[in-house]
């Protein structure tokens, strides 16, 4: 762990991330004030932001893990992916309508979702650990949402932002992983009737299991683990698309039914 | 147009073909060449090679994707013969000496068990028509320079097809969801690109009947044991001398295909 920042910073800096959140404004990259800010800073943020809104009455439910595609992560410049941590705040029923004026810019993806069974604790825990602990996968939209003004970020800011976590809607049609084929796994984005994004889901690290396993080692270094019962987002499997109020999004999953969500004020 | 000219470009794509080089594209040359034409040109480009000794074994679809339709400037998609001189088998190593400009597209071939004839096909009627479906790589190449083609011109040179490859994996499309079905295509052992059934005319089976009626239109024959190369569900892939490609449609199967020697362009 590097972290850089002193104690009175990352509070500032979690208090910063923590209005715009629950504000919806858009605020400048952290990096801008604080250029030597690393990696480990941004995850001591989010930390203490986790901290604060556990504090506060949120139950954590789970995790996700952020730029999983190689497309993402060369436009990153980085080679391991990020992650956040998700409330039952965010959470929103399937076919509910999601409210955007507390958004700054929302966007969907379409991921694999992963519910635990066991107890999932790194360093060295791989893919075929996550699938011998995965209780069942199930289909997800997750509405992103960077706080950061103009989509200017990099990835400190974005882990401090806890990954641009905002919304998500679980549902579709739990699986066991034994009976898919989870690497070639096809999904099929729809917004407003009109397909919007493809893909496969090795499109996620090769596997989704494998991001979901380099999140638990991410988690290792944070001193967390994952506890039985966690609700793990795997990564986009198809580009985030801009979604505004009257928007209808439908993702539609191999093997795995569909997940929709409406977008309103 | 006269089909003394239909003949002579015609004649010229069949030469081109022969001595592996490039011509002008038909459209700088005559710039209101109709569609209706191109397809002449292709059936005398067609019937110059079955003069020769080949036999039609199927079809090939092409231009399925809206991004090449938009590319193009078009709404609907287009078709080639296929020819026993373009068959390779799973495991055959691809002779690139043999082509001019090659690249590949991943896809999913049919097999048919009765004969589909046109208009009035759906794409239910192509389920049923179906013996099985596989997971194929169709070898692209251009008799046109550079590959400047408008849709007049890869119409004419037979949609651009040049050999194709169909995996042993064959799966009854009643026990497959082939719309939502997911691309995986690997090219040396690293993750290319990912892709799904839909990105088809919103399912391969709906290019499948398109084809069935355009034949039927047109009084082609479409008859059973005719193999489908339904059209590209992956970007297309440059291949040089020892590239290996793998392609894995969920709940399908693989293809995989190598290549050796040098292309003439």
């Amino acid at each position: 762990m590097s972290i850089t920042l002193t104690r009175e910073d990352i509070v500032r800096l979690c208090e910063r991330v923590e209005g715009a959140q629950t504000r919806a404004y858009a605020i400048p990259k952290l990096t801008n004030e604080y250029p030597g800010m690393t990696i480990d800073d941004g995850y001591a943020v989010q930390s203490e932001l986790r901290r604060r809104f556990i504090e506060s009455g949120h139950t954590l439910v789970g995790w996700k893990a952020g730029l999983t595609s190689k497309a993402k992560m060369e436009q990153m410049g980085v080679n391991v992916p990020s992650i956040g941590f998700l409330t039952d705040r965010m959470a929103r029923p399937e076919n509910s309508v999601v409210s955007t004026s507390d958004l700054v810019h929302p966007r969907v993806e379409c991921e694999v979702a992963f519910v635990t069974g066991k107890d999932l604790a790194g360093p060295g825990i791989t893919a075929q650990d996550v699938l011998d602990a995965t209780d069942y996968v199930l289909p997800a939209i997750e509405i992103i949402d960077s706080r950061f003004s103009g989509f200017k970020f990099d990835l400190e800011s974005v882990i401090a932002d806890n990954g641009s976590s905002a919304r998500f809607v679980g549902g579709g049609r739990p699986r066991y992983p034994k009976d898919l084929d989870l690497r070639a796994l096809g999904v099929v984005m729809e917004k407003n009737g009109e397909i919007v994004g493809m893909g496969a889901s090795a499109a996620v690290l090769g596997h989704p299991a494998e991001a979901v396993a380099m999140l638990v080692n991410i988690l290792h270094d944070l001193g967390e683990t994952l506890p039985a019962g966690s609700f793990v987002m795997s990564g986009g499997i198809t580009e985030a698309v801009a979604v505004a109020p009257g928007d209808h999004v439908i993702a539609r999953y191999q093997d795995l039914g569909s997940v929709s969500v409406r977008f309103g004020e | 147009m006269d089909q003394n000219i239909i003949d002579q470009y015609g004649d010229e794509l069949y030469q081109a073909f022969v001595e592996r080089r490039t011509i002008a594209p038909f459209t700088e040359r005559d710039p209101d060449i109709s569609l209706e034409d191109a397809y002449r040109i292709q059936l005398r480009f067609i019937q110059r090679r079955l003069d020769a000794g080949e036999t039609v074994v199927g079809k090939k679809i092409g231009v399925t994707s809206k991004a090449v339709q938009d590319f193009l400037g078009v709404f609907q998609p287009d078709f080639g013969q296929l020819t026993s001189k373009m068959v390779y088998q799973e495991g055959d190593v691809i002779a690139l000496d043999d082509l001019i400009q090659p690249k590949a597209e991943a896809e999913l071939a049919f097999v048919l068990k009765e004969d589909l004839k046109g208009p009035g096909i759906t794409a239910m009627d192509v389920i049923r028509a179906t013996d099985y479906v596989a997971p194929c790589f169709e070898i692209v190449d251009s008799r046109i320079r550079d590959w400047k083609i408008k849709i007049q011109d890869t119409v004419a040179d037979n949609a651009s097809c040049g050999v194709y490859v169909i995996s042993s994996c064959k799966v009854d499309p009643r026990e497959v969801d082939i719309t939502l079905a997911g691309m995986v295509l690997e090219k040396n052992g690293e993750l290319y690109s990912t892709g799904v059934g839909a990105a088809v005319q919103g399912s391969p089976a709906n290019a499948v009947a398109w084809l069935a009626n355009t034949l039927g239109e047109l009084g082609i024959p479409f008859k059973a044991g005719e193999v489908i190369l339904s059209g590209s569900q992956s970007n297309l892939v440059q291949v040089t001398d020892g590239d290996e490609l793998v392609c894995t449609i969920g709940g399908v199967g693989s293809c995989k295909v190598r290549f050796e020697g040098r292309s003439a362009v």
